[in-house]
């Protein structure tokens, strides 16, 4: 089947297999790999993007799915070669280490913070819950969307 | 605290550089198993078995065959053609690749299918048909060595049981008369069950075989990638693979905690498959498959503690029985097949014990692989502190104050353990005091005696654990027969930009940012300037690699004596360069100047550049060290933790109010790493501790093998962690580092299994198998009689 679906902001027309996953369209037709697969149950969260503005887990959806919507994935989150506050949010808030589970939770984070520009510490843990880190214990995690919701307010740090 | 030598631009030790690969990471350009394709490239599934034990009579490859896109099905049978149907383990037992005639664990590899696509490779994966022939399998190890449990592994020569070997250390007959004329006994049963390090990415690889050059290049998910390729040569060497033939490439991996430690039977069979068709073969495991096929822990532990009434420890005594699966694949030191269990003596001065392990095989899969720390310190550990709380309990004593008054003394070091360690340093009081001061210790168990008066359940727990790391010392440690050594080579270019590189592979660690670290320190080249590379041992000088928190206490050693060898050069190119004898020269960071004449120096960045372009006759040119690191002794880090759960008296669900984990790694290279270490390491112990265990039924089927019901903690049961340190720098270590990455995996679940059997206190609960749930507290005083018991101090 034929799908066309914005990444990015730009405009995709690929043939699919009926089957194809979003998180597989975006890794394999468009070779954002920056979208990463962690699990088969809609369980970890790493292949979290944004589909018309709202966190999708992108291994749960068809790519047929999403045709004629818009999806943004982490390669699309700087501008301009400026971070977005919440990539500048992780890297200073040491909010990643193996670096897995990072474009999942930044999406996440980012329609968390789309909804609730000042989110509370409660607020942030539960937004998360869909996402799995094993490496930070969230806790940098939790820090950095923080940083990141301060910036975009215009608080500085 | 931690005083810092260099200024922030050159980031030495001590400072929080932020780190250089998040760039990578926060752009999603992380390059990771998954991302990789190669021309050509052919895909991999695997058909595991669905019994736990069962003869394979028939694999019917036709149907399989039959789907478009479909190359090859590869069965045992067509590796025992090449002999590649069993392999070694890193503890020299032997695993099937792929079985001939029988299965032994749900969830073994019994065929692979090779397409040229994921999808076509999934569709046969579900086409083939095998026929199996079920038998009744050993599941309980403690009815391994029963008269009618069947022989598991015929194939090895002499094996008469179950029992896979026996292991002991210490005095057993001074210990058991000790414990015969103690005043106080205590005994518990307990068991660190089966759990698995469930890392975000799963295990994979691309093997790509060519075979006009007879090269294979292995791009695969390994924490050990020189210890890994001479394993394949060691397997594959007979076919013509011999180990300068293979390149194993690490990329980025997506989390490793020991579980991409080990050889998987996928590895070996996408070699084997490419090898055969001559194309590149990827091959990524499924979630349920990778939490299905490895597990840590799984140690049936009898701990026993003798003392006085008034709190003196006087011995210990601990009796393991080791649920090893079908096969020993853990990868402990070949002399030490249980790790480092011996430490589980403890933080205690006592002269006194004796351990012994009987490891058993049974009908599951091959356990003993790492969570977060590879070596047994977490089961030890465990042990120790709960059978310390125990004994506390019974002779009603305050844990902290028993802890307090069986410490090691910090002049006592080094300090001879009785089971044969000689523990570096440690300073176990200040640790704990400074826990204790952080949340008001006195003041918490007020609060307890009054809340225990309104009928509410809280408990504190304490731990107060040695960790024992950086394996190790040639003398005693191997794997394979290959010396735990680790390695650096640094190589800086004219302009006095550096690479290093190093026989380690970060999974997470942040190595990239703190090796350079350790040479900036060293050689006061700027820490930015300063490239880090691992992974390829085309490269990279051989090395053991990362897990048991070795890299820094051996890599991050030959980092900084590599250094130290480049500035001795630095010393006499200097020298030269000045037209002054080398004794008259001293060092401050980045340069060596005349003594009284500071005005006299030269900058490392020009005394490198002199060694491409102005050396003294007669040296070398050229600014280029290697060191191959051989630690005299291991590294003992400590930490003193306190646990406060409050528990629901109604529902018994239980939640961590608190937990201050106090840390002593030694000297600190990066403070944010190493806290976001302690962090991450908390959050596997709380794991462990409250959530995760894989369940087997009386089947052998793992009941719980997808990630909706194996329980990996959310950020919403995750605390918000308390951290702190003291810092006893290591006596022997050249920069006095410990290593960090698994203290807080080992000290948490004691810590947090002693608050829960605190706050049980009343209903006289004396102790508590982990993963303690709401449903286990119910059950435990349900079946004490106890559940209607008023809570009362």
């Amino acid at each position: 089947m034929e799908v066309k679906i914005t990444v990015n902001g730009k405009s995709e027309t690929r043939t699919i297999e009926d089957r194809m996953l979003l998180a597989q369209f975006l890794r394999e037709e468009l070779n954002l790999t920056g979208t990463h697969i962690g699990c088969d149950t809609s369980g970890c969260g790493a292949c979290t993007v944004l589909l018309d503005g709202k966190a999708v887990k992108s291994c749960t959806l068809l790519a047929a799915q999403a045709d004629g919507c818009e999806v943004t994935t982490i390669e699309g989150m700087s501008k301009n070669g400026e971070l977005h506050p919440l990539q500048e949010g992780f890297k200073e808030e040491h909010g990643l280490q193996c670096g897995f589970c990072t474009p999942g939770m930044i999406m996440v984070a980012a329609d968390l913070l789309s909804k609730n520009s000042s989110p509370t510490e409660t607020e942030i843990r539960e937004a998360l819950e869909g996402n799995f880190c094993r490496c930070t214990g969230y806790h940098n995690i939790v820090r950095s969307i923080k940083y990141a919701a301060e910036k975009m307010n215009g608080v500085t740090a | 605290m931690i005083q810092c030598k260099t200024s922030k631009e050159i980031g030495g030790m001590g400072h929080s550089v932020k780190r250089k690969e998040d760039d990578r990471f926060v752009h999603g350009t992380g390059k990771y198993i998954d991302d990789f394709t190669l021309p050509g490239m052919l895909f991999m599934d695997i058909i595991r078995s669905p019994y736990a034990y069962a003869k394979i009579t028939n694999i019917d490859k036709e149907a399989a065959m039959a789907i478009d896109g479909v190359v090859a099905v590869i069965t045992g049978k067509d590796l025992e053609q090449y002999n590649l149907h069993w392999m070694p383990t890193l503890m020299s037992d032997m695993q099937m690749v792929l079985p001939t005639d029988t299965v032994m664990h749900q969830g073994q590899e019994v065929a692979a299918v090779i397409a040229k696509s994921r999808e076509a490779a999934r569709d046969a994966r579900e086409a083939i048909m095998v026929e199996y022939e079920t038998m009744k399998p050993v599941i309980d190890p403690f009815k391994a060595l029963d008269d009618d449990a069947p022989l598991l592994r015929p194939d090895k020569e002499g094996q008469k049981n179950n029992q896979a070997w026996h292991w002991e250390v210490g005095d057993k007959e001074a210990t058991e008369k000790v414990f015969n004329e103690a005043e106080v006994v205590v005994k518990e049963q307990m068991h660190i069950p089966r759990i698995h390090v469930a890392s975000i990415e799963t295990c994979g690889c691309v093997a790509n075989y060519n075979k006009i050059d007879n090269h294979l290049t292995m791009y695969m998910t390994t924490q050990a990638p020189h210890a890994i390729r001479t394993v394949f040569a060691l397997v594959a060497g007979h076919v013509g693979l011999t180990e300068e033939k293979i390149r194993v490439i690490s990329p980025d991996i997506g989390g490793g905690f020991g579980g991409k430690v080990p050889v998987f039977p996928g590895y070996v069979i996408a070699i084997a498959a490419s090898f055969l068709i001559g194309k590149p073969v990827k091959w990524i495991e499924d979630r349920s498959d990778n939490l299905t096929n490895s597990f840590a822990r799984d140690y049936h532990i009898t701990a026993e503690m003798a003392g006085t009434k008034d709190g003196k420890i006087l011995a210990t005594r601990m009796k393991v029985l080791a649920d090893h699966g079908y096969t020993d694949a853990a990868a402990n030191p070949s002399k030490f097949p249980t790790g480092m269990f011996s430490i589980g003596t403890g933080s205690y001065d006592y002269p006194t014990a004796f351990m012994e392990a009987d490891a058993i095989y049974t009908n599951k899969p091959p356990g003993g692989v790492a969570y977060r720390c590879s070596f047994r310190v977490t089961e030890a550990v465990h042990a120790i502190e709960r059978i310390t709380d125990r004994y506390a309990l019974e002779i009603g004593k305050d844990p902290a104050e028993l802890r307090m008054q069986n410490f090691i003394k910090k002049e006592q070091f080094p300090y001879k353990s009785p089971t044969g360690w000689e523990y570096d340093s440690g300073d176990y009081h200040a640790g704990l005091e400074l826990a204790m001061k952080t949340v008001d210790y006195q003041k918490l168990r007020e609060e307890q005696k009054e809340l225990r008066k309104q009928g509410k359940l809280m408990g504190i727990g304490l731990s107060t654990f040695t960790e024992i790391v950086g394996a190790g010392p040639s003398k005693d440690f191997d794997i394979l027969g290959i010396k735990m050594f680790d390695s650096a080579e640094i190589r800086v270019h004219p302009t006095g930009k550096a690479i290093a590189r190093f026989g380690t592979k970060s999974q997470g660690q942040g190595h990239e940012t703190t090796y350079g670290q350790i040479i900036a320190e060293e050689l006061g080249i700027p820490s930015k300037d300063i490239i880090v590379e691992e992974g390829d041992t085309d490269t990279a000088p051989y090395g053991l690699g990362t897990y048991a928190s070795r890299s820094t206490p051996t890599a991050g050693a030959a980092a900084a004596i590599a250094a130290r060898k480049l500035r001795d050069k630095a010393k006499k190119i200097a020298a030269y360069l000045l037209e002054v004898s080398e004794d008259d020269l001293e060092w401050e960071t980045g340069k060596f100047f005349v003594k009284g004449a500071p005005e006299k120096s030269k900058t490392i960045q020009e005394i490198v550049f002199a060694s491409y372009t102005n050396h003294p006759q007669g040296m070398e040119a050229g600014f280029e060290a290697t060191h191959y690191y051989d630690p005299p002794n291991l590294t003992f880090p400590s930490g003193a933790y306190i646990c406060v759960v409050d528990i629901d008296p109604e529902t018994f669900d239980i939640k961590v109010r608190r937990f201050v984990a106090i840390d002593d790694a030694g000297n600190i290279i990066n403070p944010m790493v190493a806290q976001g270490q302690v962090h991450g390491g908390l959050t596997q112990g709380l794991a462990p501790a409250m959530y995760e265990e894989i369940i087997y039924d009386e089947e052998g089927n793992a009941i719980n093998g997808t990630l909706m019901d194996y329980l990996v903690p959310t950020a919403v049961e995750s605390p918000n962690w308390e951290t702190g340190h003291t810092v006893t720098p290591s006596p022997h270590h050249p920069i006095g580092a410990k290593g960090i990455g698994e203290s807080p995996t080992v000290g948490a679940p004691p810590a947090i299994a002693n608050a829960i059997v605190d706050a049980l206190k009343p209903y006289g609960v004396t102790h508590m198998d982990i993963p303690i749930t709401p449903y286990k507290i119910f059950k435990k005083l349900k079946d004490m009689g106890v559940l209607d018991k008023p809570i009362t101090e």
